[in-house]
Order: C-alpha cells, then structure tokens, then sequence
C-alpha cells in the first residue's frame, strides 16, 4: 500500500446516490388517457368513420357540453344520483342491521347464513324486470334494485368484519368484566370497520351499475332511461356524453368512499405513516 | 366478607383439587378429543407473594390464569378469593387497540366498569404514564410505539384496574433479550412500591428465580403441579443476583426436575 495516498482529491468516494423520483401514478394514466384519445380522434376523422357508430371525443365533449347547458342531462343525472344514493343508503342500513343479528344470534346465524350464500347465487340483475313489474316505473323499483345489488357485498364483509376481532383481545375486554355489549362496542365494531369499508367500495360502484339497470328495464327518466332514449336516435355521442357523466359519479362516490375510510379507519396498516425502525 | 378463622386474612387465592379438561369434536361424528389441561391443581398464594408458574408448553399455564378469570369454566375444584377477585391481566401480546391512543388504552378498564370518577381515573392514567416512562406517548397510538414500550402499556393498562391480584401469562415472552432483563427490573420495581399479589407465567427459569418468592413448577400430559420451590434470596433483588451460586442452585433445581419429569413419560 502506498504511504503517501492522504492525498483527499484522491480518495473515492461512492458516486453520491440521486434520489429517484418516482412519476406520480395520475400523471402517468393521464397521458395514456391523453393518447389513447387523440389516437381516437385521429383514426374517427382520418377513416371518416360514420358518427352513429363512433363518434370522435370532439363529438361527445360537445353533446356534453349542449346536454348540460340545456339542463337536460343534469336533470337525468340528478334522478339517478338519487336512486343510487338511496339505494345504496338502503343496502348500508339493511347489511349492516343483518350482519349485527346474524353475528349476535347463533339461531339467526344457523337460519339465516345458508340463506344468504344460496340468494348470493342468484344474479340480482335478473330481479330487476320483477320489480318494475311491482313497483313500477317510478323511482322506488330503480331504488330497490340498487339496494338488493348492492345488499350482499356489504352484508359479507360486514359480518366477515363483526366476526374478524381477535379471541384473544376479546378475553382482554372480558378479563376487565367486559360485557357481550362492551366487547362489540370497544372491540368487534372497530375491528370490522376496515372490512365493512371495503366492501362499501365494492358497494358504491355496483349501486350506479344497480341504477342504469333498473331504469334499462323501465323508466321516464334517469341516465339509463337517456342511454335507451339515444341509443334508438343513433344519437351516440349523446350515449357516450352519458357515459362520461356515469364514470364520473362512480369515481366520485368511490373518491368519497376512499377519503371516509383514510379518515375513519386511520389506524389500519394499509395507510399508517411509514415510521423510522431504530 | 366475612373473616372465616385461618386461610382467609391473608390469602389472596386458593385452589382447591381444581381440574379442567378440554373436549372438543374434530367433527360433529367425529371421536371427541380429550386434553386434562389441569388435573388436582392445588395452590394458595398469599397476599402479596409473587409466585411463578413454570413449565413447558401444554402443560396448563394459561389454563389456570384462564380458570382464575372465569375466562373459562373449571370442570371441578374450588377456587377461593381471600380479598377482592379483582384481577388484573397481562398478556404475552401488548393486545393494545389500535384505534385508541396510549392515554386511552389505559382506560379501557374504566370504560367498561366506570370503577372511578372520569377525572380520577384521568389522574389516574396520568400517574401510570409517569410511572412507566411513557409521559410523551400519552397521545399516541399504539401503532407508534416499539414493542416494550406497548408492553409497558399493557401491564399499566392491567394495573389501573387496581387488581387485588396481577395476573402475567409470559408478558415478556415476545420481547427481545435486553428490553425482557429491563421490563423485569421495572416489574420489581413497580412490585415492591405497593406489593401486589402477582401470578406470573414464565418460559424463563432465571427470570422465574429472579422475580419471584415460589416457583411452581408444573408438567404436561395432565397438567399439574410437580413442585412448589421457595426462593429464600432476600430482596430487593437486581440482576446482579444471577450470579450468586444460591440463585444457580435454585436455577438447577428446578432445571433437573423439569428434566426427569420430562425423561419420565
Ligand atoms: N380452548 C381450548 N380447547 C381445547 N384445548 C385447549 C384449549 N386451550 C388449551 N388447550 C389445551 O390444553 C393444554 C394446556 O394449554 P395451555 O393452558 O395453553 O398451556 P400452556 O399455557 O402451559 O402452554 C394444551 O394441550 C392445549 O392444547
Ligand atoms: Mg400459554
């Protein structure tokens, strides 16, 4: 070894590590979104492909555009943001007033869980045709079609979540005199809430497929009613224009749904602040 | 409670030919599967002893802190609570819930008994935080702590309940080596400020002699008692103890009667 290497401007060093910086995941999907559109445009204008058939981005953001300032599409949006938002209401209350008996009542439990796995077979899109027949066109069958698609997700992962508390934080509680009311207060219901929240997630998404159905089957109005309407015009930028309205109150609900369980469930792994390990 | 001549004044429990056996049914035709977790525990502690529970695993620890609970039925014997039959228990997970905070944690006993007014009990929380050096994590969530910390909350958290009897089922079994030596120094600590009746399940035969005034040393297939050791150190104790040839000598002791116990099956 040489004696006289002390020389420092000799010395190397590690080549000092630049942090990466990640591209964030919306801007990445948004210029495939941006690609994926222009490449629309470009082949709808360059093969004159008939509007009837495909109508170019430019074509739907103008019947957007018309549909919303004449109100129209506003006012059929906001008859299926009702059906979806009470639909989906209905569902939360009956799952989650189902899930609390099947797991308090083990005669319940034995009665009504086969049940519920048997009906889960039945594809609950084919009810809707029934319940126009019932309750006819207006709001209520659009309503109840919502809440039955949305029903099951939310009653499973509700009683999923009820039954998800560790046995052993359970003898905690009861060591301390915890009663079957205590245990479910202090315990089982904050232990399902992650669960009960994802399946509001799955929840929210089916309600908006649950509303278009039912007014699909038989209604005066709604987006699924405009869908119909325009799809017997060929006035298909119209029906995307439609499209786009749906998209957007499904991202908005499962937004809100998101934003609830960061702020309610704040505890679970899934979004805890990585935290320096000595 | 009446002061019946003799046991009564100064024993905290007693149990008396206590048994429990576990049946449970691999299928609902299937042959019932017996296990005798306990069988003929006899076992008085006196108020204030600290008493160990040795022994491999499967041999009924657990169980007996569970009988003592009522966390599960006896299937015979008698258990006799001289004082209170508060207890408070410690477990060998924390166990902490994580949507509470520290503070909170600690009054989860208070919130299901209302024992205390809420301000007491406040004071109380306090006093625990300063005493278990977590006077900073007061509003933290357990999620943020490391594990002895969380393990210091928990047996807090076991004695704001104020227990007659402190009931640890190897408290400092998921702790690494270090933080274990620390946290049984502490509970000494803490044991010899207001001399608490403590039951305590260890896998560690020199914590066992460390901590406590009997070891009872129990052996599987059924569980029961071999032996009641006494440990005559005198206290206070520290780790320096370890080393003397007396505490070895206790240590051995109950090493070659967990070994021929153990040779004789
Ligand atoms: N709930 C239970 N049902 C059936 N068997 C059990 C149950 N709990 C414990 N046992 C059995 O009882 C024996 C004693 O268990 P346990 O008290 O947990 O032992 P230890 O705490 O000493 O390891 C073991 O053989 C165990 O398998
Ligand atoms: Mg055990």
């Amino acid at each position: 070894m040489s004696t006289a290497s002390l020389d420092v401007e000799h010395v190397h060093e590690p080549p000092a590590e630049r942090p990466r910086r990640e591209v964030p995941g919306f801007v990445l999907s948004g210029g495939v979104l941006v690609v994926v559109l222009a490449v629309w445009q470009f082949v709808v204008r360059a093969f004159d492909v008939p509007i009837v058939l495909v109508p170019a981005p430019t074509d739907v953001l103008s019947s957007l555009v018309d549909g919303l300032s004449d109100g129209s599409l506003l006012e059929h949006a906001w008859v299926t943001l009702q059906e979806i938002l009470l639909g989906f209401g209905l569902a939360v209350a009956a799952a989650l007033l189902c899930a609390f008996l099947v797991t308090q009542s083990r005669v319940l439990d034995k009665a009504l869980f086969p049940l519920v796995v048997m009906t889960q077979t039945i594809p609950k899109v084919a009810m809707a045709p029934l319940l126009v027949v019932w309750f006819g066109t207006e709001m209520t069958s659009k309503v109840l079609t919502t809440a039955l698609i949305a029903f099951f997700p939310l009653l499973i992962n509700a009683i999923l979540g009820l039954r998800s508390a560790d046995p052993d934080q359970i003898d905690m509680l009861r060591s301390f005199g915890a009663s079957r009311m205590h245990v479910l207060r202090h315990l089982q219901v904050p232990s399902a809430l992650p669960h009960i929240f994802a399946g509001l997630d799955v929840a929210v998404v089916l309600s908006v497929t649950g509303a278009i159905v039912a007014e699909f089957v038989g209604a005066t109005a709604g987006l699924g009613y405009v869908i119909q309407a325009t799809n017997f015009t060929l006035d298909v930028s119209r029906t995307f224009a439609v499209l786009v309205i749906l998209s957007a109150i499904g991202l908005a609900l499962h937004a809100l749904v998101v934003l609830c369980n960061r702020k309610i469930v704040f505890w679970s792994a899934e979004h805890r602040p990585v935290t320096e390990q000595a | 409670m009446t002061e019946t001549v003799g046991t009564t004044v100064d024993t905290a429990v007693e149990l008396r030919h206590v048994y429990k056996r576990y049946t449970t049914r691999r299928s609902k035709r299937g042959a019932a599967r017996v296990v005798d977790a306990l069988h003929d525990v006899s076992l008085s502690v006196a108020r204030g002893e600290f008493v160990s529970i040795v022994g491999p695993s499967g041999c009924g620890k657990s169980t007996l802190l569970k009988v003592l609970l009522g966390l599960t039925k006896r299937t015979a014997g008698e258990v006799d609570f001289g004082g209170g039959s508060r207890m408070g228990m410690v477990f060998q997970q924390p166990l902490l819930l994580p949507w509470r905070t520290v503070t909170k944690n600690l009054l989860i006993a208070q919130d299901i008994n209302h024992r205390l007014s809420d301000r007491e009990a406040r004071e109380r929380a306090e006093a625990m935080l300063s005493m278990l050096g977590l006077e900073e994590f007061a509003d933290r969530y357990p999620g943020e702590l490391s594990g002895g910390m969380q393990q210091r909350v928990g047996i807090g958290r076991a004695l704001m309940h104020d227990p007659e009897i402190l009931l640890m089922d190897e408290p400092f079994g998921a702790l690494d080596a270090m933080t274990r030596d620390q946290m049984g120094m502490d509970l000494l600590n803490i044991w010899e400020r207001d001399r608490k009746t403590v039951l305590f399940v260890t896998h560690s035969i020199p914590e066992s002699v460390l901590l406590s005034d009997r070891v009872v040393v129990m052996t599987p297939r059924p569980g029961r008692i071999a032996e009641v050791i006494d440990v005559d150190l005198p206290r206070p104790r520290g780790l320096e103890n370890i080393n003397t040839p007396e505490f070895g000598a206790i240590v051995r002791r109950i090493r070659v009667l967990l070994n021929s116990e153990n040779s004789a099956h």
